[in-house]
């Protein structure tokens, strides 16, 4: 499921184009500097395209082609120059590595360019394991917390064992397993917005696993995921705060967990 | 109940997320499935080997589709049975009708079958004279409620026993009204007896067949109730009806196939009864039936096999993608709408019906992809649906407000430097109303997302700019000024 082998000769110092994806643009730059750091600690030079605006995966699913395929024209002419590309999340590079190829596969001009654009494109936790081979977790988290394997990176991209084990070797850190980590918590993009009861139904269930962990803090991969069970525990008042795994992994400086301000109460910050 | 349309799936789901014993029947629906699926897959190492083989036989079926339905009516028709072609539900009902009447028959037991449901037999019988009885427990339930079922292989899943033990007791009067119906024997009993008078008495027996096998001229059917082989054997006719589909060229290529669907569709290795049946009793047989009739019913499949959605024909109908469908948990099958709920019915739904009047199926999926996860058959349902959504999408079915809001954002999206700033807008707005408490209880034009849930408040400035502040030099990919709009 983990798709392409690393490249023969990998190269010593590759340049790592960092898609941030929209939501950790918008919402959450720490997981973006989260991400360049791990990169960086993985022996990559980070470089952070600026015209990067968004996958288009709202198109995608909304049905619109047309505007997808224009996105991902636009994805493709500002990363295909890098060795890789790295998004923290299993979403977007799901978007990047399993849906361009078909979006694009009519268009004489991109249908390769977006062929060899998916083949370098990895979920970062992915990239950190399997592609480097790089574990040096240089992180303390003296915290019990819970993970959610956020759907596409997990179905799409086979990621389920790599951030586990990359938690492992976070410093105090205590992994309390959710008994059914891999059902959806009802995000879905635009999902949650069309079909709100429904997805609220889904994000109640996967609270009510997280608190029954007892674990004071979820992760998960994916920011859409993390803002729908965010906002979920604060509108029950729950204890529990979420954050994105990267922002754990990336070591010393971390801030406020989502939805939270430096003076907002809760938990460790 | 009313029978509930798909346009209505909001308003539909609401009602069934309102309702506690349909919702504690549907969570124990996901515990027991998520239990099941971990001991079947455990215990078969070879579980995929096994789906690539089902895939492979189906796919290679449908290429030569009608070489194999070919083979297979001149193998009824040589041991003795009957082959009706019929292209859609009118002709399936005229047919099966006047196979009744010229065998003077008043009562027709059937067998469990989601085609025809298809094709709303049981009412079309009804009217016009004959007495129908479904003999598979959930089903006899459900016809004794006036619902249909609401899972492929679990037809009365959305009930709680007291429901159902409610409904003997108004329904079964000559009884004693004080009988003891607290456990599920007590029910399976009652209506064991209250089925075997029918069985006996049944001048027809309906069934579908869950395969048609070409170089015999066989029907497969499974059931775990034994139903299915009464209601063959005994009544003077057979009506067997099945969808083209459901054919398949060898026995082996059926054995194959029944390796994974009874672990699919209930995490059984095997269900309790598999009946091979090929045409009329004959001469030197102990039973069966006098007449074997087989229609054949199209109904859009050869449609369906021209397109993009040709991979849905290779469906079994094991109900797996429904029971693992968070979607189909919240809501049940009922609520989409159409014959079939859950994930397959997002996809076959608008093709039975039409896409304008089923539009909203193939939205109601966050695209989790759990679905084709435990597809036996490897049906790629997201990708299915997402196809549905650009039909929809095209045709501007879908809601207008939805329409205007992803082409503004597409719109937007589309001219990186127009969108940097409105995002430093939008933020400014957002943090200066949530900043303070971290989280926002009502945000404008986001109504649907603070339903349930709070709006996390921005961090405070994109990553994009607060990047480049940082590593002057670095924003910069080696293609940035070809962004183009």
């Amino acid at each position: 499921m983990t798709a392409a082998a690393p490249p023969v000769t990998p190269p010593v110092t590759p340049r790592v184009g960092l898609f941030a994806t929209c939501l950790v643009d918008l919402y959450r730059p720490s997981v973006g500097f989260a991400a360049a750091s791990l990169l960086e600690q993985a022996g990559c030079e980070v470089f952070v395209p600026r015209a990067q605006v968004c996958c288009g995966q709202p198109a995608y699913n909304a049905g619109d082609r047309a505007n997808a395929a224009a996105i991902a024209r636009q994805t493709i002419n500002l990363f295909e120059g890098f060795d890789y590309i790295v998004a923290p999340s299993g979403s977007c590079a799901g978007m990047l590595r399993r849906h361009y190829p078909d979006l694009l596969s009519d268009d004489p001009q991109y249908a390769t360019r977006a062929q060899s654009v998916a083949d370098k494109t990895w979920e970062l936790i992915v990239f950190l394991t399997d592609v480097r081979g790089w574990t040096d977790i240089d992180a303390s988290w003296p915290a019990s917390v819970t993970y959610h394997d956020a759907c596409s990176g997990l179905r799409e991209l086979g990621v389920k064992n790599q951030p586990r084990q990359l938690l492992e070797k976070v410093e105090g850190l205590e992994l309390r397993e959710l008994e059914a980590a891999d059902v959806c918590c009802g995000f879905g993009g635009t999902f949650c917005i069309k079909y709100p009861e429904v997805s609220g139904a889904m994000v109640d269930n996967k609270v009510d696993e997280i608190v029954a962990t007892g674990a004071a803090t979820v992760l998960s991969g994916d920011l859409g995921c993390l803002m729908n069970i965010a906002g979920r525990l604060s509108r029950r008042g729950e204890a529990v705060e979420a954050r994105h795994m990267a922002e754990i992994l990336a070591g010393p400086a971390i801030g406020p967990a989502i939805g939270r301000t430096a003076d907002s109460d809760g938990g460790k910050a | 109940m009313a029978h509930q349309i798909s346009l209505d799936f909001s308003k539909n789901a609401a009602r069934a997320q309102a309702d506690t014993d349909l919702q504690s029947a549907l969570a124990k629906l996901q515990r027991d499935t998520r239990l099941a699926r971990s001991i079947i897959t455990g215990r078969l190492p070879e579980f995929e080997d096994l789906r690539d083989r089902a895939v492979a036989i189906k796919d290679h079926t449908l290429a030569n589709l009608d070489h194999y339905l070919e083979t297979f009516e001149a193998n009824v028709t040589d041991a003795g049975g009957h082959v009706h072609w019929c292209n859609d539900a009118g002709g399936a009902r005229e047919t099966i009708l006047q196979i009744c009447r010229d065998s003077d028959a008043k009562i027709v037991g059937k067998g469990k079958s989601m085609v025809s449901e298809e094709i709303a037999l049981n009412d079309y019988l009804i009217a016009h004279g004959l007495e129908v009885v479904e003999t598979d427990l959930g089903e006899y339930i459900l016809q004794l409620r006036g619902e249909t079922p609401s899972h492929v292989v679990m037809p009365a899943i959305h009930l709680k026993k007291e429901q159902i033990a409610e409904t003997f007791r108004d329904h079964h009067t000559t009884l004693d009204p004080d009988r003891p119906l607290d456990v599920p024997r007590d029910m399976t009993e009652e209506a064991r007896a209250k089925l075997r008078e029918k069985f006996l008495a049944a001048d027809v027996g309906i069934t579908g067949a869950n395969m048609l096998i070409a170089e015999t001229g066989s029907i497969v059917v499974v059931t775990n109730e034994g139903n299915g082989d009464l209601t063959q054997t005994l009544p003077r006719v057979h009506i067997v009806i099945a969808a083209i589909e459901k054919v398949v060229p060898r026995v082996e290529d059926a054995l194959s196939i029944l390796r994974i669907l009874a672990r699919s569709a209930t995490g059984q290795e095997i269900t309790c009864y598999t009946t091979f049946a090929t045409g009329p009793k004959r001469p030197d047989d102990l039973d069966g039936p006098e007449e074997f009739h087989l229609i054949l019913l199209d109904n859009g499949r050869t449609k369906l096999l021209e397109g993009a959605f040709r991979d849905v024909l290779r469906c079994i109908r094991c109900g797996a993608c429904q029971s693992a469908c968070p979607v189909y948990g919240a809501v049940g099958g009922h609520a989409y709408g159409g014959v079939y709920g859950g994930p397959i019915g997002a996809v076959l739904t608008p093709a039975l019906d039409g896409i304008d009047k089923a539009w909203p199926l193939p939205e109601a999926s966050s695209f989790c992809g759990n679905c084709e996860a435990v597809c036996p058959m490897r049906i790629p349902l997201p990708g299915l649906m997402r196809r549905w959504r650009d039909i929809a999408h095209n045709e501007k079915l879908n809601k207008a407000g939805a329409r205007r809001g992803l082409a503004l954002w597409a719109w937007a999206a589309r001219r990186p430097a127009l969108y940097r700033l409105g995002a430093r807008i939008a933020l400014r707005l957002l943090k200066t109303f949530g900043g303070r408490r971290g989280y926002l209880r009502r945000v404008p034009l986001a109504g649907g997302w603070t339903t349930a849930r709070d709006l996390p408040a921005p961090e405070g400035g994109t990553f994009i700019d607060l990047w480049q502040k940082e590593n002057l030099g670095k924003t910069q990919g080696n293609t940035t000024g070809k962004t183009g709009s």
